[in-house]
């Protein structure tokens, strides 16, 4: 048994009176596919976000492969970590976001080259050579030299796997990456990462694509209201649902 | 079936305004060349004069240097103005609330006199032992005055237009790059500035006109540029309309510079944005001349038949 890589105990965070994480405990084990769903505002994209301290959570403790994140903790209190430590922790923590988010200045490949050398100081030849492996992977060699707005939309959030896996993680948070794609653009992205989930990333995922969570996924949670409401291997939850309310949440995304 | 002729739209208000801008502008050449008061002579006899033109170098210098000034400053206080920190932020804002809120003339005159209230400038402990000592008169030459003025005046103007283009950019810029672990001023320098370049450059370039012609202000401050030269001429021979005309071509030719500068600019910074780029000043002169005696190509006459016409 491997340690935990995410481990989260009694989260809490809300947003004004509205307490959108209510006491989330979970564990991510290492070299899992780790599947969020639930409905909007259940709050899985807050917590997604906490992992990399985007948003700050108020109560509970959250780590990352030991380490707390966001924090450091002394006497029994939490004390937020400076700016750079956030910074250095957030190297180890990729993230591939709903709106893709690529850099629209900047060509595909500079893209995935531009944290590892500004970064993490790495040499360009070192990183051009694994931006462009990267870019193989994905499957998109031939768009190296094109700007994001020249891209569909599966081949940016391609790129901006590629991207994030440039710094190396351990850990790879999608929030609902397929989310904002044309039906037939989905597809590229999820093989994109089974293929990732295949070669032993950890990767925590909130998603609507059922059909990858329960083809993919080594455990999923169903989240709702700021709490998580039942966990277990995607084909169990999915197909055998406990709760009231997870059984309503499938039968309206299910087909 | 025989094609239908389509038959574009006739603009016969065209024709007509043409007309009447042509004889108004004859009636203005007519004007120009007649009246003998223009000294047209005098204007091309001074037009390059040696004054003139050092009066052209010092308003091209001063225009630089205080555009600088005011850019890296108006920058810098755009990110302050943005930054989490109250103490930074309310430095910025109260900055900003200065400098925009009195005259640039007022400015001016007042750095100029600086040594009427602090007859000495000095660095060193408050209270205690001075470093380094310098009369007041001469450290502020009309130049620093000018740059100070013009400069942190600029600042004020400048860091409003930069925080506009800094919150143009889509939050998710950030933290795409932060979840990338790049810290803020790398983000703002690599991922930001960049980005808000695009909404900066045409406003800053109306700053940089505007402020070739504010220039002419520094003549209050006894500074050679191209207004105070063309006085120091003027108030000697007494030809001040042709004078002022030489002045003002100068401004012109100048102002007309910068307008195709800051094109390129906006083009370079527009990469990755706009899908193809806007053709140059001489690609749209170079088709326009080839293409003078068939149809434009992006107008085709489109006709009833013609699948290929309206498509681009």
């Amino acid at each position: 048994m491997t340690a935990p890589m995410v481990t989260s105990e009694q989260v809490h965070k809300s947003f004004g009176h509205l307490q959108v994480l209510n006491g989330i405990e979970l564990e991510v084990a290492t070299g899992e596919v780790f599947c969020l769903v639930g409905p909007s505002g259940s709050g899985k994209s807050t917590f997604l976000r906490c992992i990399n301290h985007l948003e700050r959570i108020d109560a509970g403790r959250l780590s990352v492969d030991g380490e707390l994140i966001g924090y450091r903790e002394h006497g029994g209190k939490l004390y937020e970590l400076h700016e750079k430590d956030v910074a250095r922790k957030r190297q180890e923590i990729g993230m591939v976001f709903q709106s893709f988010n690529l850099f629209p200045h900047m060509t595909a490949l500079a893209n995935i080259m531009e944290a590892p050398i500004r970064v993490k100081r790495e040499s360009a030849a070192v990183v051009r050579e694994r931006a462009e492996r990267l870019l193989d992977r994905v499957g998109l060699s031939h768009k190296a030299d094109v700007y994001p707005n020249r891209l569909s939309g599966g081949q940016q959030q391609r790129v901006a796997i590629a991207r994030a896996l440039a710094m190396e993680p351990k850990l790879m948070l999608f929030d609902e990456p397929t989310s904002a794609l044309d039906p037939e653009l989905v597809g590229e992205v999820l093989d994109v990462m089974r293929q990732l989930a295949d070669d032993g990333m950890t990767m925590i995922v909130v998603t609507h694509e059922m059909g990858f969570a329960r083809e993919v996924g080594d455990n999923l949670v169903f989240m709702d209201g700021g709490v998580i409401i039942e966990s277990g291997h995607p084909r169990d939850v999915l197909a055998n649902p406990q709760h009231e309310r997870t059984r309503a949440f499938l039968s309206k995304v299910l087909m | 079936m025989k094609p239908i002729k389509a038959v574009p739209l006739r603009h016969p208000g065209r024709w007509l305004t043409v007309a009447v801008i042509l004889v108004l502008a004859a009636m203005f050449a007519n004007a120009l060349v007649s009246n003998p008061l223009f000294q047209w002579d005098v204007v091309g006899q001074y037009f390059t004069s040696e004054t003139i033109l050092k009066g052209v170098g010092q308003t091209l210098y001063l225009t630089f240097v205080a555009m600088a000034v005011g850019i890296v400053l108006g920058v810098i206080l755009a990110v302050m103005r943005l930054s989490p920190s109250p103490v930074l932020s309310t430095i910025s804002w109260a900055y900003i609330w200065f400098f925009r809120g009195t005259p640039v003339l007022v400015q001016l005159i007042f750095w100029f006199n600086l040594a009427a209230l602090f007859p000495e400038l000095s660095i060193g402990v408050p209270f205690g032992p001075t470093f380094f000592s310098v009369e007041t008169n001469a450290a502020i030459t009309p130049f620093i005055a000018a740059i100070l003025g013009l400069g942190l005046n600029e600042a004020a103007y400048m860091a409003e237009i930069s925080r506009a283009g800094i919150q143009s950019v889509n939050d998710g810029q950030v933290e795409a790059a932060h979840a990338l672990g790049m810290r803020r001023l790398l983000t703002m320098r690599r991922i930001i500035l960049p980005q808000a370049m695009r909404v900066i450059i045409p406003p800053a370039g109306n700053e940089t006109i505007g402020m070739l012609k504010t220039t002419s202000l520094v003549s209050i401050v006894t500074l050679p540029e191209l207004l105070y030269s063309a006085q120091s001429i003027y108030s000697r021979t007494f030809e001040t309309i042709p004078l002022l005309i030489v002045a003002s071509l100068w401004y012109l030719i100048m102002t007309s510079v910068l307008t195709v500068g800051q094109y390129y600019i906006e083009r370079h910074f527009g990469k990755g944005n706009a899908r193809t780029m806007p053709p140059t000043a001489w690609q749209r002169l170079r088709r326009n001349f080839f293409t003078f005696h068939s149809p434009p190509p992006e107008a085709p006459a489109p006709s009833v038949t013609s699948s290929s016409g309206g498509i681009r």
